[in-house]
């Protein structure tokens, strides 16, 4: 078991009271993992259960392979422009 | 030709412009985005702009080169602005140059299409009432708690 560190912003980071979170991750998680782990912690437990999650800066589906070096990000809905 | 950048100063059109016209490219394309004074009913006067920084410029960047594969536009150039603006500002700059009007009209609005949908960029709108909401273009607003 290790951790990984999910940067959270905007309206995510609000619902959180912080900009980061440490997720428990065990070998083989995926990003649906990482969601449902992030949800059990308590502080986390009213982000949307389908946010979208950033890997190494590139958008990343549920099925991708997370590892404990990785940047993991929350990625709010966008609103540029 | 071309550039994009996250930029935390005001966004000059006519150097955008400067930056990409020649004397070969017959068509200069530019869209600017502003501060409007509502939005859904509720009277603005500013947003805060925020951004994952690393990503959205990643994202920046590979939007423009799409947009250069798609089009094969000549020259492209991107700001979006990040920090505190008010009513009128510009928060993003897209200047597109090309021999011809259709590559250079196709590639801004892809440009700015394309950041609506997946640029890591917040806007938290202060309203004249002296509330504050993050805007979601998806759903309802949620309340900030700042």
């Amino acid at each position: 078991m290790s951790v990984v560190t999910v940067q959270l912003f905007a309206s995510y980071a609000d619902l959180v009271g912080k900009p980061t979170i440490e997720v428990p991750l065990t070998p083989g998680d995926k990003v649906s993992d990482l969601l449902r782990n992030l949800r059990a912690l308590p502080a986390a437990s009213t982000l949307p259960a389908t946010a979208r999650v950033a890997v190494n800066q590139t958008f990343a589906g549920n099925s991708t392979l997370l590892h404990s070096n990785d940047e993991v990000a929350l990625i709010p809905p966008v609103a540029g422009g | 030709m071309s550039r994009s950048a996250l930029v935390d100063r005001p966004i000059d059109p006519a150097s955008l412009v400067a930056e990409v016209s020649a004397r070969d490219r017959g068509a200069v394309s530019l869209f600017l985005g502003t501060v409007r004074d509502t939005n859904e009913g509720r009277e603005v006067e500013g947003i805060d702009y925020t951004a994952y920084a690393s990503m959205a410029e990643a994202e920046l960047a590979r939007i423009v080169a799409e947009a250069r594969e798609k089009f094969g536009v000549t020259a492209l150039v991107v700001e979006h602005r990040i920090g505190t603006l008010t009513l009128g500002d510009i928060s993003v700059g897209i200047a597109a140059a090309h021999a011809h009007r259709a590559a250079a009209l196709d590639s801004v609005r892809y440009v700015i299409e394309e950041i609506k949908k997946r640029v890591p960029i917040w806007k938290l709108e202060h309203y004249t009432d002296k509330t504050r909401s993050w805007v979601d273009p998806t759903a309802q607003h949620v309340e900030a708690s700042t």
